[in-house]
C-alpha cells in the first residue's frame, strides 16, 4: 500500500505516536486544526498586545542604555507576533481574520496583559517574571505536534531567554539601588508575582484542554507542572535579589525537592480573563484604534499596487 | 585651532535632532498601521537612537568628568537642547510622520556622507556607520511617500498635508553659525555647501513620483540649533526626563 492510501487518521495517530511533526500538506483532524488555530492566534494575539504595557515606559525609561533595550524588547514581541500569524496562516486561517477576531473577543490574549505597569520597576518585572513564565512554558511547545508552531517556538525561546535576563538585569540595578529604588522593585513583584503564576492556566482538575491537547502531542506537560518548575526556579532569584515573595505559606520541601506554594486566587483570575481586569478594554480599544486609523494607509498600499500591477501589464502590451 | 566647546555645540545639534526624533518615533510602536510597521518604526526609532547616544557620548568627554550621554539627554532644559525644531513636532497622522521621516532623510544622508570626511576620527567613524542607516530610512520613506501620494484619494490628501505642515521646519536641518564656520576653518568639519541641492533634488524627486508639491508658502521656522524651540519640546522633554530627574545619581 502506498502512503497515499494510507487511513488519514492512521496516518495522523502514527506521526503523534511516532513524536514527529505534522506539517500544513498533512492530514489532520479538523479539531486539531480548530485546537492548533486556536493556540498558535491566541499566542500571537498575546505578543501583540503584549507591545503595549512595555511600550507604556519606551518614552520614559530612565537611560538611553534601557531605551534601546526596550524599544528592541518590544519590537522583538511585534516580531514573534509575526512568526506566529505566519505559523498559523499555514492551517488555512489569515491574519486579518484573526486580528478580526482579536478586536471582537472572540479570540483572546494572555491575561497578563491585562495588568497595568506603573512604575519603571514593572518592566523589570514582566522581563524577569513574565517574559520567564513564557520561556517556561514555550521551551515546552519546541516540542509540540504541530512542525511550524514548534519551529517558530525554537526561534522565539533564544529572544524570550534575552528578555528574561535583561529584566533581571533592571530588578538587580533597582534591588542594589536607593531606597525610593528597592521600593519600586519589591512593589512591581508583589504585582506581578501572583499573576505570573496564573499565566499557567487553571490547575490540572479543571483545565478543559489539557487532556486532548495532551493526546495531540500539543502540550507535553500540563499546567500544574509547568507552574512548579517556573516557581522553583523563580524563588531562589528572588532570593538572590532580597525581595519578599508575597505568599505566606511559600517554603521548600525537602522531601518532594519543590517549593510550595499557596492558594492561587482563581476567581481574579476568571474575572480578567472574562474582561474585568484592569486593562482589559484599554488594551483592546489601544489595538483597534491603531488598526482603524491605519486603515487609510493599508487601503493606500493596496491601491498603489494595483496600479502599479495594472501599469505594468499596459507595459507589456 | 578652534575651541573644543565649538565642537560640543555643534555634535550636541547632531545628538540632539537623533535623541529628539528617537523620543517620537518610540511613542509610535504598537500604534502603527500594521504589524510589519511597528518593527520597522522601532528600527528607526533604534538607529537614530544609536546614532545620538554615539555622538552625545562623544560630546559628553568635552563636558566635563561627571557627564555622560545621560546627563547630556535627561538633565538639559529646553533651551538647551539644539535640535531642529522638524525633529520635535509631533507624529500626527502616518502621512505626517512619514513627510517629517523623508525630510529627514533627504538632508542626514548627504550630511553624514559629508560628515564621514572630517577630520576627527570619532566623528568621521560615527558618521560613515549613520549613513548606511540613513539610506535606509530614506528608501523606506521616499516608498511610503510615494504610494501614499499615489494610493487613495484619501491617502494623497493626508500625505499632501503631512507634506505641508512640516516643510516650514525643514529650513532648520540646515542652520548654521559661526560654530560650524570656526570648525570648518579649523579643518574638523567638511563644507557642507551641497547638502541643501541634494535635499532639494532628493524631496522634487520624491515628491513629483507621488504626485506631490511644495506648499507655496515660503514661512520657514528656525531657532532650533540656537536653542528657540516650538512648544513640542517643552511636553516632550519633562515625559522623558522624569524619573531620571526625580533620582538623582541613581544607576539603572
Ligand atoms: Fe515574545
Ligand atoms: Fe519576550
Amino acid at each position: 500500500m502506498t502512503r497515499t492510501e494510507v487511513d488519514p487518521q492512521a496516518r495522523f495517530d502514527e506521526i503523534i505516536e511516532a513524536g514527529e511533526k505534522v506539517e500544513p500538506r498533512d492530514w489532520m483532524p479538523e479539531a486539531y486544526r480548530k485546537t492548533m488555530i486556536r493556540q498558535i492566534a491566541q499566542h500571537a494575539h498575546s505578543e501583540v498586545i503584549g507591545q503595549q504595557p512595555e511600550g507604556n515606559w519606551i518614552t520614559r525609561a530612565p537611560s538611553l542604555a534601557r531605551k534601546a533595550i526596550l524599544i528592541a524588547k518590544v519590537q522583538d514581541e511585534a516580531g514573534h507576533g509575526l512568526y506566529l500569524y505566519s505559523a498559523a496562516e499555514t492551517l488555512g486561517v489569515s491574519r486579518h481574520e484573526l486580528n478580526e477576531m482579536l478586536h471582537s473577543g472572540r479570540q483572546k490574549y494572555s491575561s497578563i496583559f491585562n495588568y497595568p505597569t506603573l512604575s519603571w520597576a514593572d518592566i523589570g518585572a514582566i522581563g524577569w517574571l513574565v517574559d520567564g513564565a513564557a520561556i517556561t512554558n514555550q521551551v515546552m511547545l519546541t516540542r509540540t505536534s504541530y512542525g511550524p508552531y514548534s519551529r517558530a517556538m525554537i526561534r522565539i525561546c533564544k529572544e524570550e531567554s534575552f528578555h528574561q535576563r535583561q529584566g533581571y538585569e533592571i530588578m538587580l540595578a533597582l534591588v542594589n539601588g536607593t531606597e525610593q529604588q528597592k521600593a519600586i522593585a519589591q512593589d512591581a513583584f508583589e504585582r506581578w508575582w501572583w499573576p505570573s503564576l496564573a499565566m499557567f492556566g487553571p490547575p490540572d482538575d479543571q483545565s478543559t484542554h489539557t487532556e486532548q491537547s495532551q493526546a495531540w502531542g500539543i502540550k507535553l506537560e500540563t499546567n500544574d507542572e509547568l507552574r512548579q518548575k517556573f516557581v522553583d526556579m523563580t524563588v531562589p532569584q528572588a532570593d538572590y535579589l532580597g525581595l519578599t515573595v508575597p505568599d505566606p505559606e511559600l517554603r521548600y520541601d525537602e522531601d518532594s525537592g519543590h517549593y510550595h506554594f499557596g492558594e492561587i486566587d482563581w476567581d481574579d483570575f476568571w474575572q480578567v480573563v472574562k474582561g474585568n481586569g484592569p486593562c482589559n478594554r484599554e488594551r483592546i480599544a489601544h489595538k483597534t484604534k491603531a488598526w482603524d486609523d491605519g486603515a487609510w494607509v493599508r487601503e493606500a498600499a493596496l491601491a498603489h499596487a494595483a496600479k502599479q500591477a495594472n501599469n505594468s501589464k499596459g507595459a507589456e502590451k | 585651532m578652534a575651541d573644543p566647546h565649538e565642537l560640543y555645540t555643534f555634535l550636541l545639534r547632531v545628538g540632539d535632532d537623533n535623541l529628539i526624533l528617537a523620543q517620537r518615533l518610540g511613542e509610535l510602536v504598537s500604534w502603527m498601521p500594521e504589524l510589519e510597521e511597528d518593527i520597522a518604526v522601532a528600527n528607526v526609532a533604534l538607529d537614530h537612537l544609536g546614532q545620538a547616544r554615539n555622538v552625545l557620548t562623544y560630546a559628553a568627554r568635552m563636558a566635563g568628568p561627571d557627564a555622560s550621554e545621560d546627563t547630556l539627554a535627561m538633565e538639559r532644559s529646553e533651551r538647551e537642547f539644539l535640535n531642529a525644531v522638524l525633529v520635535e513636532q509631533p507624529n500626527g497622522d502616518f502621512g505626517q510622520t512619514m513627510a517629517r521621516q523623508l525630510f529627514v532623510d533627504a538632508y542626514q544622508v548627504p550630511f553624514y556622507e559629508a560628515l564621514a570626511t572630517s577630520s576627527d576620527d570619532t566623528v568621521a567613524g560615527i558618521a560613515a556607520k549613520a549613513v548606511k542607516e540613513a539610506r535606509y530610512h530614506l528608501a523606506r520613506s521616499s516608498n511610503w511617500v510615494v504610494v501614499l501620494g499615489d494610493g487613495t484619494d484619501e491617502s494623497h490628501q493626508r500625505m499632501q498635508a503631512g507634506i505641508d505642515a512640516m516643510w516650514r521646519y525643514t529650513a532648520d536641518l540646515f542652520f548654521t553659525d559661526e560654530t560650524e564656520e570656526a570648525l570648518q576653518q579649523a579643518g574638523i568639519l567638511p563644507s557642507f555647501d551641497n547638502i541643501r541641492g541634494t535635499f532639494d533634488d532628493t524631496v522634487s524627486s520624491v515628491l513629483a513620483r507621488g504626485l506631490l508639491a511644495l506648499p507655496e508658502d515660503p514661512y520657514q521656522r528656525i531657532g532650533g540649533r540656537t536653542g528657540f524651540h516650538t512648544e513640542h519640546l517643552g511636553h516632550l522633554l519633562p515625559d522623558m526626563q522624569a524619573l531620571h530627574r526625580a533620582n538623582a545619581g541613581a544607576s539603572w
